[in-house]
């Protein structure tokens, strides 16, 4: 399994394209905002919290489609499922490296541009830790929806399709948290309840993930 | 003699067959007697007047657009358990039903929120379940149209069904934690107390059961529209492997 983790950890950032795509994403998505709702200081540090959690949502989405296809296509799966390892492992470690090289560096990016959009100081801890608990819970789910698709020729559309609404538990509480943050409340109940989602879907969403992906090699 | 029988495609159809003329007449009947006693023979409300009658239609179809999709669900488990294909195309002929139940509790309900509430779309809790349960009907279509292979789409969806509830449901008490909501609770229970009176009551049951056989007929129909999409499928499979 650490072996399996470590390749997926050195593909994604050596094989060009996949590590860093999504961070920039999540940088060009956070600067268009001022752009698209004007540059008042006062509306940005209000909505900054929310921008921050759904481009990093949106940053997740985007690398997803190249979370099993690339194994998919060049047979490292039909492998991967004969390995004396259990196939739930297998998407578990998926999911596990798709998080450390996605969603980790947005939760390093995210105060950053917290920063660019006039997030109020208090909110920073917050932001910061309701990405951490929450990004997990995207990796997973869309690893789910990553094995639904995989051998659809065109199904990154169907992806976000289907991988969008799951997102939602996940997208409300994280957002919450970082809201409540900014605005100087206690934050704790739905980092709480984020914890509970992320620890919920990595407990029992590899398993379907698995079973998706049995159903789709056979 | 045990529901298994109508697994067999054959049995299932002649037995739908049969029923099926029968529970169009009823439905229709029951949608007809309800809606228009809702309509015509029911006093309007001393507070919302004549818009308390888009209820009629409202209540019924967001009813059977929760109750489509557990039905969906039963329908995916029984196929991912017991292998029954009538089983899988049921689930797969009931999801545009629900979706179009979906989309008429939406619809109503902005008609009737414009004149009472001031606002066509407001994001309170159940509206936004409700949208979120429509994406969910969205995705679960999609993912049917995407698959080539039937088993597969049907293991697929049917999984896919079950992940989905789990999350619609979660998705139903994360909104109500997100905002307090416009909507009032629910008005009727089979076990409370009645807080809609009587005269209102009987003709929206009436209406309630309308709407249900509605939906069985459709989903009967459209199952055995399935069944022979399938059939013909297969015959053209054969035919192209005899040539």
């Amino acid at each position: 399994m650490i072996a399996l983790f470590l390749r997926d950890l050195k593909l994604a950032l050596r094989a060009g394209g996949g590590f860093g795509l999504g961070l920039a994403f999540f940088l060009i998505v956070t600067v268009l905002v001022p752009f698209s709702i004007g540059p008042g200081t006062g509306l940005l540090s209000r909505i900054a919290p929310g921008v921050l959690w759904l481009g990093a949502l949106l940053a997740c989405l985007l690398s997803l489609d190249r979370l099993l296809a690339l194994d998919w296509e060049d047979g490292t799966l039909d492998l991967l499922a004969t390995a004396p390892i259990p196939l739930e492992a297998v998407v578990t470690v998926k999911a596990a490296a798709h998080w450390v090289t996605t969603g980790l560096p947005l939760v390093i990016a995210a105060p950053v541009l917290g920063v660019l959009l006039n997030l109020s100081p208090e909110g920073f801890l917050p932001l910061v830790t309701s990405l951490a608990l929450g990004t997990p819970a995207l990796s997973v789910i869309g690893t789910f929806g990553a094995a639904l698709t995989v051998g659809l020729k065109r199904g990154g559309l169907l992806l976000s399709l289907l991988v969008l609404p799951l997102y939602v538990p996940t997208l409300i509480f994280g957002a919450e948290a970082a809201r409540r943050g900014a605005e100087g409340l206690d934050p704790a109940t739905p980092l709480l309840l984020l914890a509970g989602i992320t620890a919920f879907v990595a407990a029992l969403l590899p398993l379907a993930s698995a079973a998706v992906l049995r159903v789709n090699l056979r | 003699m045990s529901i298994w029988e109508y697994a067999n495609p054959k049995k299932f159809l002649t037995t739908t067959e049969r029923a099926l003329p029968w529970l169009w007449a009823l439905a229709i009947a029951c949608l007809a007697v309800g809606l228009f006693w809702g309509f015509f023979l029911t006093p309007d409300d001393y507070r919302m007047g004549a818009t308390v009658k888009i209820f009629y239609l409202h209540v019924p179809s967001a009813l059977m657009a929760i109750n489509a999709w557990l039905m969906m669900l039963v329908a995916s488990l029984i196929w991912l358990i017991r292998r029954h294909h009538v089983s899988a195309l049921a689930a797969r002929a009931a999801a545009p039903v629900g979706a179009t139940m979906t989309v008429i509790a939406l619809v109503t309900g902005a008609i009737w929120g414009q004149p009472m509430w001031g606002t066509w779309w407001e994001w309170d809790p159940r509206l936004t379940s409700f949208l979120i349960l429509f994406l969910f009907y969205l995705g679960y279509m999609a993912l049917w149209a995407a698959i080539d292979n039937p088993d597969t789409a049907a293991d697929l969806t049917s999984i896919l069904c079950l992940v989905g509830s789990v999350f619609a449901l979660l998705s139903r008490y994360a909104v109500n934690f997100w905002n307090q909501g416009l909507h009032q609770g629910a008005s009727m229970s089979l076990d409370k107390k009645e807080n809609v009176a009587d005269v209102f009551w009987l003709p929206a049951l009436v209406c309630i059961a309308g709407f249900l056989l509605l939906f069985v007929a459709l989903v009967l129909y459209r199952t055995g529209t399935e069944i022979r999409a399938r059939r013909i499928q297969a015959l053209q499979t054969r035919e192209r492997a005899a040539a």
